[in-house]
């Protein structure tokens, strides 16, 4: 800054670093007095909390006060949750599906069925979610994450005829593009399930499936959209597309309803939505409750009807198919109340301790510190 | 800067031709002679570092010299190349925007450098050509153009004076630019030239341009008539520098000598070394052990992948690309290995350099705020010279302080002189006649008096030998000497003497400009005593007496003071045409060079005035006789003339001329201390600091200063090294230096008691105080012994000694050794943090070596100041600039940065455990937008705002209570200890945070409508807990809420929360995926989500909680209790108990 002591009538030169001080320095020369406001003399009016263990020690009493309580609510919810898994992967000998595990051919152009067995030992009251489950499958696995296109499953035309790189190796077949491309799409889970009563008199009653409402509001709504205009044939819309290389049926023919067809799908914005870990589950069903005087599920035999399309032999994985009642936290999980609890136990042992060496030791402090 | 230097360095072959030649007006002389017009650059200035062309590439090329520009540099490349987890952008942006801001901000400083360089260059001025006067711009005057300069103005050059509008040729400047002096000094044309310059046909020879402002040799041939070339002597008195300003004379002319980039004040300028804090090497030691978990985090993470690949072999619902097949597998290898690095590259915070670099800016704006730097005296409030060791200053732990200036006001008074043995004070005016009243003397003397002729003598001698100038134009001089006249008139009428008050209104007018502040005093003190400096006139001294006569004198030469001999000489020829020298100077320096006789009758008064804390001068004169005169004129004159050597061959002739001088007397001057110059002293002691003196002066006024601002106390045992120590014994010095050194070493460190703990320890043990005194001839011995192994052992012992000294006296040093003392206790063992305080010009070796270099604005010009990293008005701001400020910036800085590792190591944690969950994929946890943001917006301003506002002990407390600073001692807060339990603390915290997420996973369906959450919701979750955890954290470290911590904290959090709203709220058309659309609104909606949270933030916390509850109970209260009931005695008495009591209240408040 040599030039800076041209512009100093004072003469003074400011001498600055390369650093950022320039500014620093000449600014104090020119305004020769320090102002005397509160800030710049680091005189702010300020708060100035002082920890102490009088301050702190109600703190963990309130903590565990109000944890414990919280805890045993969540854990009581989570108790009273109803959930109830089957497994039907078909991988050990007696299991109902083995045949149609081992058997799986993605050629193969029959659909085999296999039905499974379960007993309800308690009536399920309120509605029933239906989930299906997998294990040992990495839907997060980067490569795989990022293969779809999500302006192609938002209704873009373009990419539509055009589909992402990032769906690569699932981005066109042959000539045609894909649609919807990408890994995540092409591996669509493609079991269906159904719920079969055995009435006790003999009887089995189909329970009936309620296919909406399984996906986010705002992804069926905004997030996914069929290509082309309101109201188009989509059959129209998705011409000189192809269907992914794992799917039996094009996209335009996933439900009669035009309403959940086609990428607006809901099993398939499910699907889309990747899990975060290698074991998850995915709403697939949910049973709703359709008089005040029968609960949804009673107790009873029941068969799982299964149509085997989707083979998880090959990474070893399983699949289930969970039934599971719905409490406001969600679904079963006894985690949180126990860490609520567990914390809030913590918490107020901690505080008794504490005061109890508080009280007995905080007198005799102020003598021992001098000699510290 | 670099670029100079090399180029001061290349132009090596340039400045082996000793001298340039300079032909005046560009006209060939002699005539017959070929004009080779010599090739010297323009006066263009160039201070700017860019132009509009290379400011990008260059400006980038320095930046990435930066070696953590370069790292994200080479991490946001790999990105760009490889297939890596997250988008250039993330790593790219924070580059950006750094590389930008920093740009922007040299860009600007430089815009600012051009605009100056310009209004330099495009400055008007008169040139003369050929006899016309032409108006050019300043940067086109070439070397040997003849300049004309107006009053006021500055000069555009170096010039060499030739003509001045006053009659005795002299012309005055202000050299405040240069060397901050504000005094006007005069300068002299060169003599016998013609007064029409336009026929004036001469050459100049002079040396190589040199930033030496006081160093000026060369010789002026001057042709008329072809005759022999007279040849006139050029030296610095003749030389006017640009960037000076043209007092008091209406114009000049002067011929340009050096121009532009040549000039000696762009020589001057030159940009300090870096100094680099304590901090910043602890942030270099902390980012290798990142850099190490980072590398080892990628590398396990890459074996582990390949190990569960062999098990997972490629699934059907995941395969390949084409690409990724293709690629050899190790190269796959080698780029997941980088793609991991950059994955967690986020660990190592681009930001922290920002932040740090905005802290250090911002921060040092507080030093200048600060009003209680503002010294009404000289208008000025501290300055920062550099921002980068704010910390350094709550680190110091020695302090090297200059005396005269520093220690002392530098305010000289007169206070006693001795005329031949006989003791004169100075009484109160009234009590005789004369003014004198002899108060002590020789024992048998008691109430004579020195005879009256060798009184006026010495006044005279007071009077005359001296560089003193009459501050005021030739008008009111000229009023002053009638006013004078008056008196005299009055005097004679009345036939008294002269009493004082009369003398008064010329005295208060009358002010003296000196290079010296006690050669003010003694002229004043002549004054007080009846002979008045009247001023110099075209050669002439005139001295008005005590009979109120005017006497001239005039001054053939003046043999100028310099440190080595230590005295100074004039030669005057009075009215009756006697030639007399007078001498004074240092009493070693006088006493070899007088006739033997006198000297003990003198000795006594001086080495007890010594011992009182006074500067003491002694004077002797010397006859010369006419022949005498002629060969010292003669010697004088021919030394002057000579190009090379000339100080050496000056100071031969002087010390020829300066023998067998006659002892007159001595002169007692007062060094008034400065303010508050003990109380400061006893805080920075009390601090743990350990002060040395560094002094140029002789033992025993240097000692005593120390006596008198408490460094040394009554049962202080005193440790002498110097040379009369040596000579002691009778044997030879390097055989008692070494006795004396092992000697010394007993005594204080092998028996003193051992020290534990430190600093802390030893201050409460009563055992003795050493107090150790070196001098620079002792010094030079310990430090350059004839054999190696004995001169390092004793520099070994030397340094033992003094570490265990409570203070240390280093005396009669010269610049350069003050410089190496600092450098030997800066290498020491354990590289102790050092501090040099001064001045003067002779402290900026010290000041540049010192880790921080404090300039004093003192007298004693602008050196120091310009040196110096911070400059400060007095001493005593010394104590709140490091007790407060430096101890605030280190508490500030440490916690900022440990903080900003913590929290990137709880940020990147969970992304890392998050691989063991998603087949070692390098699937990111967290999305790009939070990836990017979280540095620069979620968690930035807090932090900042605490590391500039943050005072967890308030100022007041801080200044009351030095030991304090010991608390934070030696890189207390960034110790491995400490760095180990916050690294600790953001483990924990990210174990917390992902393990507390996945248990929650472990049943997706979170919402009360059964639908499942998928990884961004994980990612999402886990980010708000760490974004509010990490805050909640700083909140919980912040003793000091301001609306500026409120608002940032809060806002900060809220900001979150509203830019995770938008940007879920909105499909963004140039992302590729919309991975975050909605999903913070549904965690929202989520119970579970809320719980796991606020559970997740809270359990955190918990440890933090705990451990303020373990640590003892302190507090405010606790504090004003005992300060309240503190004993009102003095402070330094009370400053010992209240060490013990207090320190154990505040430490607990430090952590």
């Amino acid at each position: 800054m040599m030039a800076s002591s041209y512009k100093d009538e004072d003469g003074h030169i400011t001498v600055s670093g390369s650093g950022a001080a320039a500014g620093g320095g000449g600014g104090s020369l020119r305004n020769k007095k320090p102002e005397n406001t509160a800030f710049k003399q680091q005189r702010l009016p300020a708060w100035q909390p002082i920890l102490t263990a009088g301050t702190v020690l109600p703190a963990f009493f309130i903590i565990g006060l109000m944890f414990i309580p919280i805890g045993i609510g969540l854990y009581v919810t989570s108790n009273n949750i109803k959930e109830f898994e089957v497994d039907y992967t078909g991988a050990e000998m007696s299991s109902p599906c083995f045949t149609c595990s081992q058997n799986f051919s993605w050629n193969s152009t029959k659909p085999c069925t296999c039905s499974v067995p379960f007993h309800l030992d308690q009536p399920y009251e309120s509605n029933v979610f239906m989930y299906y489950g997998l294990s040992n499958f990495y839907q997060n696995h980067r490569r795989y994450v990022k293969s779809r296109d999500d302006s192609q499953l938002n209704g873009n035309e373009e990419s539509l005829r055009k589909p992402s790189k990032e769906c690569e190796p699932y981005a066109k077949q042959g000539n045609k593009p894909i649609a919807p491309c990408g890994a995540i799409a092409n591996s669509m889970f493609n079991d269906s399930l159904e719920l079969i009563y055995n009435d006790p008199n003999g009887s089995k009653v189909q329970i009936p499936l309620t296919a909406t409402g399984i996906a986010w509001w705002t992804d069926k709504h905004v997030k996914f959209r069929n290509p082309g205009a309101e109201n188009t044939n989509l059959t129209v819309a998705f011409q000189g597309t192809t269907r992914p290389v794992n799917w039996r049926r094009p996209v335009f023919q996933l439900d009669s309803d035009p309403d959940n067809n086609g990428f607006i799908n809901e099993d398939f914005i499910v699907w889309m939505r990747t899990a975060a870990l290698p074991t998850f589950r995915k709403l697939y069903r949910i049973i709703q409750r359709r008089s005040n005087v029968h609960p949804t599920l009673p107790c009873g035999n029941y068969t799982l009807e299964v149509v085997y399309n989707y083979p998880v032999r090959s990474f070893e994985g399983r699949k289930r198919m969970i039934l599971s009642t719905i409490s406001w936290m969600g679904g079963k999980n006894p985690f949180l109340g126990i860490a609520y609890i567990s914390v809030g136990s913590v918490c107020f042992l901690l505080g008794v301790l504490l005061l109890i060496i508080h009280h007995k030791f905080g007198n005799r402090n102020n003598p021992a510190e001098i000699s510290h | 800067m670099l670029r100079r230097r090399l180029n001061r360095l290349f132009g090596g072959d340039e400045g082996r031709v000793h001298s340039r030649t300079i032909y005046v007006g560009h006209k060939s002389c002699p005539p017959n002679e070929a004009y080779i017009p010599p090739k010297f650059c323009d006066n263009r200035i160039v201070s700017s570092k860019y132009t509009v062309w290379n400011f990008l590439p260059k400006n980038l090329f320095e930046q990435f010299r930066r070696i953590a520009n370069f790292y994200f540099l080479i991490i946001f490349l790999v990105q760009v190349i490889v297939d890596t987890p997250t988008s250039p952008v993330t790593s790219g942006l924070p580059l950006f925007f750094v590389i930008t801001v920093t740009a922007v901000k040299q860009g600007y400083e430089d815009w600012l450098r051009h605009k100056a360089d310009r209004e330099v260059n495009e400055y008007r001025v008169s040139v003369l050509e050929d006899g016309r006067r032409i108006r050019k711009m300043s940067a086109k005057i070439k070397v040997g153009d003849i300049v004309e300069v107006e009053e006021d103005e500055t000069f555009p050059c170096d010039l060499i004076l030739l003509q001045s509008s006053r009659d005795d040729g002299t012309c005055f400047v202000t050299t405040a630019s240069l060397d901050g002096e504000s005094n006007h000094k005069t300068h002299y044309t060169v003599a016998d030239l013609e007064s029409d310059l336009q026929y004036l046909s001469a050459t100049i020879e002079c040396e190589q341009p040199q930033p030496d402002l006081y160093k000026f040799v060369g010789r002026m041939h001057i042709y008329r008539n072809s005759q022999e070339p007279d040849v006139r002597s050029l030296g610095p008195e003749n030389l006017l520098l640009k960037g000076a300003n043209l007092k008091n004379t209406q114009k000049i002319c002067g011929v340009a000598v050096y121009t532009g980039m040549e000039t000696k004040m762009a020589l001057n300028y030159q940009g300090k070394s870096q100094k680099r804090s304590a901090v910043e090497k602890s942030i270099n030691a902390f980012l290798l052990v990142y850099l190490f978990i980072l590398v080892s985090k990628a590398l396990v993470c890459t074996t582990l992948k390949y190990v569960w690949q062999s098990k997972h072999d490629e699934t059907w619902y995941n395969e390949k690309t084409q690409k990724e097949k293709e690629t050899n597998q190790y190269l796959k290898m080698f780029t997941d290995f980088l793609s991991f690095m950059v994955l967690f590259n986020f660990i190592i915070p681009v930001s922290m350099y920002v932040t740090v670099e905005m802290q250090k800016f911002l921060g040092s704006f507080f030093i200048t705020w600060d009003k209680d730097f503002f010294d009404p005296e000289i208008q000025e409030g501290a300055l920062v010279n550099t921002s980068d060791l704010n910390e350094e200053l709550g680190q110091v732990e020695y302090i090297f302080t200059d005396k005269t200036g520093t220690l002392t006001q530098n305010n000289m008074e007169f206070i006693e002189c001795c005329i031949d043995g006989f003791q004169y004070k100075h009484g109160d005016g009234s009590s005789e006649l004369d003014g004198f009243c002899v108060t002590d003397g020789p024992v048998n003397k008691i109430q004579q008096k020195a005879g009256r002729e060798r009184e006026e003598l010495f006044l005279r001698a007071l009077c005359l030998c001296h560089t003193v100038q009459v501050k005021e134009s030739t008008k009111q001089r000229q009023d002053q000497i009638d006013q004078i006249d008056q008196i005299d008139q009055i005097d004679q009428v009345d036939g008294l003497g002269l009493d004082h008050e009369f003398l008064d209104p010329p005295q208060k007018e009358m002010g003296f400009i000196a290079s010296s502040p006690d050669e003010i005093a003694l002229v004043k003190g002549a004054m007080r005593y009846g002979f008045t400096f009247l001023g110099l006139e075209s050669k002439n001294m005139k001295i008005l007496n005590r009979n109120k006569d005017v006497e001239t004198y005039e001054l053939l030469h003046v043999l100028n003071f310099d440190p080595v001999r230590r005295r100074m000489s004039v030669m005057v020829k009075s009215k009756t045409g006697d030639i007399l020298l007078f001498c004074k100077g240092a009493d070693s320096s006088i006493f070899p060079q007088v006739r033997q006789e006198e000297v003990e009758r003198i000795r006594m008064h001086v080495e007890r005035n010594a011992t009182e804390g006074y500067r003491t001068l002694c004077v002797a004169y010397k006859h010369l006789s006419a022949q005498e005169y002629a060969r010292a004129d003669a010697d004088l004159r021919e030394a002057r003339l000579t190009l090379q050597d000339r100080e050496e061959k000056l100071m031969a002739v002087y010390n020829r001329v300066e023998t067998d001088m006659i002892l007159i007397g001595a002169t007692a001057v007062e060094d008034q201390l400065q303010d508050e110059a003990a109380q400061t002293m006893e805080a920075l002691q009390g601090a743990g600091m350990k002060i040395w003196v560094l002094t140029g002066d002789k033992m025993e006024t240097a000692k005593s200063t120390c006596y008198a601002c408490g460094l040394f106390k009554k049962n202080t045992e005193l440790l002498e090294l110097t040379l009369r120590t040596l000579e002691d014994g009778g044997r030879s010095r390097e055989e008692r230096l070494h006795d004396l050194l092992l000697e010394y070493h007993k005594k204080a460190v092998q028996d003193a008691p051992p020290v534990k703990l430190g600093i802390t320890r030893s201050w409460s043990v009563a055992g003795q105080d050493y107090g150790f005194i070196i001098d620079g001839a002792s010094l030079s011995m310990v430090l350059s012994s004839s054999s190696e192994p004995n001169s390092r052992r004793y520099k070994n012992l030397f340094l033992q000694i003094c570490q265990n000294c409570t203070s240390v006296l280093c005396c009669r040093m010269a610049p350069l050794q003050k410089a190496q003392i600092v450098k030997l206790v800066k290498n020491s063992k354990g590289n102790p943090i050092t501090l040099s305080i001064g001045d003067g010009a002779n402290d900026v070796s010290m000041i540049l070596e010192a880790h921080v270099g404090i300039g004093i604005k003192g007298k004693e010009g602008r050196q120091a100041v310009k040196n110096s990293d911070y400059a400060i008005p007095k001493l005593k701001h010394l104590k709140k600039l490091l007790l407060a400020h430096g101890h605030l910036y280190y508490v500030r800085i440490a916690h900022l940065v440990q903080y900003f590792f913590y929290k990137n190591l709880c940020f990147i944690l969970p992304q890392f455990l998050y691989q063991f969950f998603c087949g070692y994929s390098q699937q990111p946890l967290y999305d790009a937008a939070y990836l990017t943001m979280y540095n620069i917006c979620f968690t930035s301003m807090p932090i900042l705002a605490y590391s500039l506002l943050e005072q967890h002990i308030c100022i007041e407390v801080l200044l009351e209570h030095s030991t304090l600073y010991r608390d934070i001692a030696k890189n207390a807060m960034l110790r491995w200890k400490l760095f180990l339990y916050w690294t600790a603390l953001g483990i924990f915290h990210g174990l917390v945070f992902f393990f507390g997420v996945r248990f929650l996973f472990s049943n997706p369906a979170l919402q009360d409508n059964g639908q499942v959450f998928g990884n961004w919701s994980y990612g999402t979750i886990v980010f708000t807990v760490l974004v509010f955890t990490v805050t909640l954290k700083l909140a919980l470290d912040t003793r000091h809420w301001t609306w500026i911590n409120h608002f940032v904290i809060w806002g900060s959090l809220a900001f979150y929360v509203f830019f995770s709203f938008f940007w879920g709220g909105i499909i963004w058309p140039f992302l590729k995926h919309q991975r975050l659309y909605f999903v913070f609104a549904n965690m929202l909606s989520s119970v579970s989500a809320w719980l796991v949270i606020i559970l997740l933030i809270l359990l955190s916390l918990l440890p933090e909680i705990l451990l303020v509850v373990l640590r003892k109970p302190r507090g405010p209260h606790a504090r004003q209790k005992k300060s309240s009931a503190g004993d009102p005695q003095s402070p330094q008495s009370s400053a010992r108990p209240l060490l013990t009591r207090t320190f154990s209240d505040e430490s607990n408040t430090v952590i």
